[in-house]
């Protein structure tokens, strides 16, 4: 008998609604077994975008009762009583029920300035543990476009997205402008281009990461930050005025370097 | 690729966008948190007025030597009719010199990054919660001044600085009675505690960690910036929790203070 209400968003470019599907609920589901059983028994025409089934491709993104989860790692009996509502990602433009055109997010993949090392020296490249360390944690992004979805600065205003790179890239610089190899300065260019100063810190982004990367304690504050010592700390400005510095010159980043 | 050679696309990709066109979907209490920030902000906010521009009298208790942190360092001339030995400094400022010390915690706990995300999710509702719809139409971030002026949140937590070491010598001094020797009571413990609390506040700020070591890009070059930042970062994780139990426990030494140097309640002394 069926006990369980899905809620989901059927529409395209054209319009949709939100259709009320009634299934049985069977023990130990996640949200995507459910999808799948109402495409096996109701539905074959629900586009709906999955791959690995496990947490690691970042496929099925969507918003389950209005908040952003992969549909895969969200168990049904953790859901509370009444309609589960399923509608697509709502900051991308819909392809069809819970598909989303995310090519936003590739264009600004796009942008980032490649990782720059200098000239290969002898013996090749070194790093010390604790450097490499550092960035771990902002490899194990699986590239789902939740924190970009959630982020209010292009959620709720469009009109941002051509100039903010969003918290996924802005894991992306700061990985890269702690890279102890890395020869290029993008803090002014993050600043002045790619909307750091948009961000305020809300944390939704932290809040709905599926792999529970610290994107704003440990990427957006940090590039903030380092955005202060380039552009708005006036005893840093003076500093790089009496000592002839630019705001990292080749000499400082050779220092740095292993 | 160098950043000086970076093409910027332009980004062109509007369109429907699927769903219902309704604030929010979300199902759960999620007004619960910006509500309780709210309360404890603003519950703050209108006893921290009330102390700084009409608690004139009873922040020194002079027999244990207890003086609230709102009133230290005591500056003015206001500080002579309560006992307290005033600074040189300041000394024609007739009004509360509470006015002159708060603007610097104030400023230091206005531009730090947990408590701009709490106020601009609960006061400016922008968001009010994740995936609620934003309170306003247009966003500029803080692009734009005044909120541009975020930016110098590390001045005011050198300024803080100042003053945590200014209330651990109040601290210290709660020890030594005016009578002689050395004793404790409720109210040096108080003291002692706030002045701990306000200093993992500040160590566990984000700037802090960014000047200890975060601003590197080569750990291995800098291991004694390493072991600091290595230090402050878990203390870090606890910013929030820091952030709110050393607001609380201000207010309540202020008001354990003004009790006890009001004759309402016994500072209990221990030995």
């Amino acid at each position: 008998m069926a006990d369980l209400t899905m809620r989901i968003w059927r529409g395209d470019q054209d319009g949709g609604e939100l259709v009320d599907y009634e299934i049985e609920s069977q023990e130990g589901e996640v949200v995507l077994d459910v999808i799948h059983r109402l495409q096996a028994t109701q539905i074959p025409d629900l586009a709906c975008r999955w791959n690995c089934k496990a947490g690691k491709c970042g496929s099925c993104s969507a918003e389950i009762n209005g908040m952003p989860r992969l549909m895969c790692m969200t168990r049904m009996d953790q859901l509370p009583d009444g309609p589960i509502t399923v509608t697509p990602m709502r900051a991308f433009p819909i392809i069809r029920d819970l598909v989303t055109d995310v090519s936003f997010n590739f264009e600004m993949a796009k942008r980032v300035p490649a990782f720059n090392p200098p000239p290969m020296p002898e013996g090749g490249y070194r790093m010390q543990q604790i450097d490499v360390e550092r960035g771990q944690e902002f490899r194990k992004c699986i590239e789902c476009f939740m924190c970009q979805n959630v982020c209010h600065v292009i959620r709720d205003h469009e009109e941002n997205k051509a100039n903010y790179a969003g918290p996924r890239f802005f894991i992306r610089y700061a990985e890269l402008e702690m890279h102890p190899l890395d020869t290029n300065d993008r803090r002014e260019l993050v600043r002045e281009k790619m909307g750091l100063g948009l961000c305020n810190i809300t944390k939704c982004c932290t809040e709905v990461c599926p792999e529970h990367i610290k994107i704003t304690d440990n990427a957006i504050i940090p590039l903030k930050e380092r955005a202060v010592d380039a552009h708005y700390d006036p005893v840093a400005w003076l500093g790089r005025k009496i000592t002839r510095r630019t705001k990292r010159s080749a000499a400082e980043a050779a220092a740095d370097r292993p | 690729m160098a950043v000086d050679d970076a093409t910027i696309t332009e980004v062109q990709l509007g369109g429907r966008r699927g769903g219902p066109d309704v604030a929010t979907l979300r199902t759960d209490k999620w007004w619960k948190l910006p509500v309780t920030t709210v309360a404890v902000l603003s519950a703050f906010i209108v006893y921290a007025t009330w102390a700084a521009f009409f608690g004139t009298s009873n922040f020194f208790y002079a027999a244990h030597n207890l003086l609230s942190p709102f009133y230290s360092p005591c500056l003015g001339n206001i500080c002579k009719t309560q006992g307290v030995t005033t600074s040189p400094f300041l000394g024609w400022w007739q009004l509360s010199p509470a006015l002159i010390i708060l603007v610097f915690p104030l400023g230091f706990r206005m531009t730090c990054y947990y408590y701009r995300k709490a106020y601009y999710r609960s006061f400016w509702r922008s968001p009010v919660a994740c995936a609620v719809q934003d309170a306003h139409s247009t966003y500029s971030g803080e692009t734009r001044a005044p909120l541009i002026l975020q930016n110098i949140h590390r001045y005011f937590f050198y300024f803080g600085l100042v003053f945590n070491v200014l209330l651990t010598i109040d601290a210290v001094q709660a020890f030594i009675w005016p009578g002689g020797g050395v004793h404790m009571s409720i109210g040096t413990l108080v003291l002692c505690l706030n002045a701990s609390l306000l200093w993992l506040y500040s160590l566990s700020c984000h700037a802090c960690r960014h000047l200890c070591g975060g601003q590197v890009r080569n750990f291995s070059k800098h291991p004694i910036r390493h072991k600091l930042w290595k230090f402050v970062t878990p203390l870090n994780a606890k910013h929030m929790q820091f952030a709110w139990m050393s607001l609380v426990v201000v207010a309540m030494t202020d008001v354990y203070v003004r009790l006890v140097a009001s004759g309402t309640i016994t500072d209990f002394k221990i030995f």
